[in-house]
């Protein structure tokens, strides 16, 4: 192990040809500790004490693709419900809330039971029980502290509290004065050990007006909803992270804690902190709090591998927008050999204003507001899709840009790219590298998903030496291997009808 | 004698463990040692005697320089019939290139270094920034003198500049946050007002490459100029090659803030239908008020309580008690040289949008109707003053703090003043500025 790392260090140092950067990899490496806890729960600590604060970042290994079947939408809800408190936040009872929160999922049952009936649905009964439901949650909402867990990481200066939910993996985040490290392991251990799915009907609602926002209401996002449910068939990657209105209307507070208690096992996540932290001192708390986690085995890997595409897909959607054009092909997951090819052929063809899409389709054929090419779409865990996607210029046609899209694809199957291309590529990935060890939270984030995907943070530098390898045969290569017809799924908004410009009428 | 100590070792850790699981301490009954004394590192700020205000602000940890000029005057101050050329302007600055060489080449250049150059344009200021390796630093930074003082706004991408104005105007009705956005500040300011009026297919059409020529040479001069550096740097030699490089250049007409009336909006309900949307988004607008406002800490206060963050009343009661939105939020805006926007927001699934408005409603009058009690106040105050750290916890963000109080005339102190005043606000200020 020491071997590698010292091997990475030299590597950079002899690519680079900056002493300074190598300089500070070596002493990154030596500002780190990892520790696994006996209950399975992966800690990395990094000490950077610019100033007293720290940030952090807690990967579950679990996103949308672990929703179960006429569940959609159940990993992102989870992922609301660890707002929500604990036996100790959020409550002005807990004894009885307990019980009141029981009762609102045995009249939940009782009327789902009813609502999902296919023949025999009984109108006065169904309203029957939502009554009853709805007073159930009204008698248990009489304990509740209203967004205790919030406020208290907010009153003592938490800032950028967040999470989200991908189809890959759920993230947790924010960052506090450094003296409050104590107060942010009780919060952050409780709210994974002893979750409580309070108000969670009410989240439900919160998590439909937010599938209206993003999908619903929102072009690109319907346009999306319909080329990922076009271009997989088998892999859960495509339904949507967010849910579908029949399983948000469905699913039920028991099945969020079946969920919890399924995924968010300490096997299955990585907390990341970096910050004005000392590990001596720190490690022991996070142990000591983070050591009531039980132990629980590991959930077992998805095992459905999406089959090979054999024929185009389309999707055309008619719609009042602008047009739209995105295509994509499948390619293999993150750990694919050939992984940092991919990343060439995306910073190739679409990063600024020197990638070749910009320059083709916006400069030079003056047909495309924003063109790009673009691997990771919509997770990376699993075998995925490189998406291109065009805007056209008002008077330009989806057509055309299918027509240069694939004009460009060609040429990066039957030509080289240039040495200042692959360089370039080279080049940047190692500055950006850099840019991103400026700030905790970034290197929060980016520590816990090298530590998960590849099991050692450390891959997070290791990467450079693949991106080194990267020659320009490999490019054809992989392009050739990828970007065929029958690999390729086709998406587009076609415009209907003008909408009338609108603009604010009326008055008093 | 070394398996002793192991396993000596092995029984103290073990000990511990489980001394520590019996002792879980709940978060309430949790103290907390001070925060460590920190003293961020103040930027040197030097006057040339063109006007030019520099900031330098070393920050050794990574092997990076980054700099940006802030240059007086931007969109407010364009005519009305050219409205979107200050906007072309902040982009054809640095893609039409400089008389040497071709946007193209410097892109050619510049991206074969992972280096930046980049242009922008603000309602009150232009910028140019560059950010590259430090072992770059002189190579970058002579094109971007070259591109600050010999600009050659070239037509080809004037025009592709346009097609993308164009393209935002031909697509500004798609999504409902656009229209709610610009329709608010049309509202709020009134539709000719500067801060709010559109770019059109005719005012973009009406841009000629003189004009940017022209706007160039009125603004970009060095007593219209704070420029701030930061990076890994010697402070001395730094301080030298920048009085080289702008000591000598001549001072340029002096930037003035263009006289704008704001009016307030006009009450009433106003309505935009789109009908391939199943949400409304609501917003309640007003003007706002200015930062050197006597009012301005209160406000902070206030707003910290009705819709900043996940304690606020307008999250805690319209998105967790009612689950009527997804998104929800605002407050009165403030601004630094002029009224801020005041905006509350919530959008909500169409048929609940009565109840999405009345309890927008609700939340206003029991602002207005009673202060917060002092549970609510401390709340609010603490999160502003336990936060305050992390508004410079980084040498990059202390030299932007300078650079706007700069900017704007403000005292160079005001961040350390707004603590102290914040301490002060009392529940009574707050429900008066509510109201």
């Amino acid at each position: 192990m020491k071997h590698s790392v010292a091997r990475v260090v030299v590597l950079l140092l002899m690519a680079m040809t900056l002493p300074l950067v190598a300089q500070d990899l070596a002493s990154f490496e030596n500002r780190v500790t990892v520790r696994t806890l006996p209950n399975g729960l992966t800690v990395i600590i990094l000490r950077r004490p610019e100033a007293p604060v720290f940030s952090f970042f807690t990967m579950v290994d679990t996103g949308s693709s672990q929703d179960p079947l006429s569940k959609t939408g159940l990993a992102h809800m989870m992922e609301h419900m660890a707002f929500k408190g604990t036996p100790d936040i959020g409550t002005t009872n807990y004894a009885e809330e307990k019980v009141a929160l029981a009762k609102v999922e045995q009249a939940y049952a009782a009327y789902e039971a009813e609502r999902i009936k296919r023949m025999d649905r009984d109108p006065q009964k169904l309203a029957q029980l939502q009554k009853e439901w709805q007073d159930a949650i009204a008698a248990a909402d009489k304990f509740v502290i209203k967004n205790q867990f919030g406020e208290i990481v907010e009153s003592h200066g938490g800032v950028g509290m967040n999470a989200f939910t991908t189809y890959d993996e759920t993230g947790y985040l924010y960052s506090m004065p450094s003296n409050m490290i104590e107060l942010w392991a009780a919060i952050e251990s409780d709210r994974f050990a002893n979750p409580v799915m309070r108000e969670f009907y009410k989240e439900r609602n919160v998590v439909m007006e937010e599938r209206r926002m993003r999908t619903d209401s929102d072009p690109t996002g319907r346009l999306v909803e319909q080329f990922l449910g076009t271009a997989f068939a088998a892999n859960p990657y495509h339904r949507p992270t967010i849910g579908y209105p029949s399983d948000l209307q469905s699913f039920s507070a028991t099945d969020a804690e079946n969920f919890f208690h399924r995924y968010y096992v300490p096997s299955n996540m990585v907390i990341a902190l970096v910050g004005d932290l000392d590990p001596n001192t720190v490690m022991p708390i996070v142990e000591k709090y983070f050591g009531q986690l039980p132990t629980n085995p590991k959930p077992t890997e998805l095992t459905t591998v999406e089959p090979p595409q054999n024929s185009v897909r389309e999707v055309k959607m008619n719609d009042m927008a602008q047009p739209i054009y995105v295509e994509g092909y499948h390619r293999p997951s993150y750990l694919d050999p050939d992984d940092a090819v991919y990343d060439a052929i995306t910073d190739i063809m679409s990063n600024g204003r020197t990638s070749r899409m910009y320059r083709s389709l916006v400069r030079d054929q003056k047909i495309a507001a924003a063109a790009a090419g673009f691997s990771g779409f919509p997770g990376t865990k699993y075998a995925h899709l490189f998406a291109f996607y065009g805007v056209p210029l008002p008077g330009h046609t989806n057509a055309e840009m299918q027509k240069a899209i694939q004009e460009q694809i060609q040429k990066l199957k039957t030509e080289d790219v240039s040495d200042e291309e692959l360089q370039m590529f080279k080049t940047r990935t190692k500055a950006d590298l850099i840019r991103g060890l400026a700030s905790n939270q970034g290197l929060a984030q980016q520590l816990a998903i090298y530590q998960t995907r590849y099991g050692d943070w450390r891959e997070l530098f290791r990467y450079l030496e693949k991106v080194d390898k990267v020659q320009k045969a490999d490019i054809r290569r992989v392009a050739n291997k990828v970007f065929t017809d029958s690999n390729r799924t086709v998406g587009s908004i076609e415009t209907v009808s003008e909408p009338a410009a609108p603009a604010a009428k009326g008055g008093n | 004698m070394r398996a002793t100590r192991v396993s000596f070792m092995l029984l103290f850790v073990v000990l511990l463990s489980v001394f520590a699981s019996a002792q879980l301490t709940p978060w309430n009954k949790l103290t907390f040692p001070p925060l460590p004394a920190f003293q961020p590192q103040e930027p040197t700020r030097i006057q040339l005697a063109n006007g030019m205000v520099i900031f330098l602000q070393p920050d050794h940890e990574l092997p990076l320089i980054s700099a940006t000029a802030m240059v007086r005057g931007g969109s407010i101050s364009e005519p009305a019939e050219k409205t979107g050329l200050v906007s072309l302007y902040g982009d054809v600055w640095r893609t039409g290139g400089t008389k040497a060489k071709t946007g193209d080449q410097m892109d050619d250049f510049l991206e074969a270094r992972a280096a930046k150059i980049e242009t922008s344009d603000g309602a009150d200021s232009t910028s140019i920034s560059l950010n590259c390796l430090k072992g770059d630093f002189d190579a970058v930074f002579e094109m971007y003198l070259d591109l600050l003082h010999n600009p050659d706004f070239r037509a080809d991408k004037l025009e592709l500049a346009k097609r993308q104005a164009y393209t935002g105007i031909a697509r500004r009705n798609d999504e409902v946050s656009s229209i709610v956005g610009r329709e608010s500040a049309r509202l709020a300011y009134g539709k000719d007002n500067p801060f709010a009026r559109e770019e059109e297919y005719a005012t973009i059409a009406a841009v000629k490459r003189e004009d940017l020529v022209a706007w160039h040479k009125q603004y970009t001069n060095p007593n219209n100029i704070i420029f701030g550096i930061s990076g890994d740097f010697d402070p001395k030699e730094m301080e030298a090659k920048l009085r080289k490089a702008f000591e000598e250049w001549p001072k340029g007409p002096q930037a003035k803030d263009p006289d704008i009336k704001f009016a307030g909006a006009k009450p009433g309900y106003y309505f935009v239908l789109k009908s391939d949307v199943n949400q409304s988004s609501i917003a309640m607008v007003d003007l706002g008020i200015r930062r050197d406002n006597p009012d301005y800490f209160a406000v902070s206060v206030m707003n910290e309580i009705f819709g900043g963050g996940f304690s606020s009343r307008l999250f805690n009661n319209v998105r967790a008690t009612k689950g009527l939105a997804y998104s929800v939020g605002g407050g009165v805006g403030s601004s630094f040289n002029h009224p801020g926007m005041t905006r509350i927001q919530m959008q909500t699934k169409s048929e609940s949008t009565v109840s999405g408005i009345q309890a927008l409603y609700e939340e206003i009058d029991l602002m207005h109707g009673k202060a917060p009690d002092s549970i609510e106040l401390k709340r609010a105050k603490d999160q502003i003053l336990n936060s305050f750290i992390f508004r410079f916890d980084t040498p990059g963000k202390v030299l932007r703090e300078k650079m706007t109080y700069e900017f704007y005339h403000y005292p160079l102190d005001f961040l350390e003043r707004y603590r102290g005043e914040i301490e002060k606000v009392t529940a009574d200020q707050v429900q008066q500025v509510a109201r």
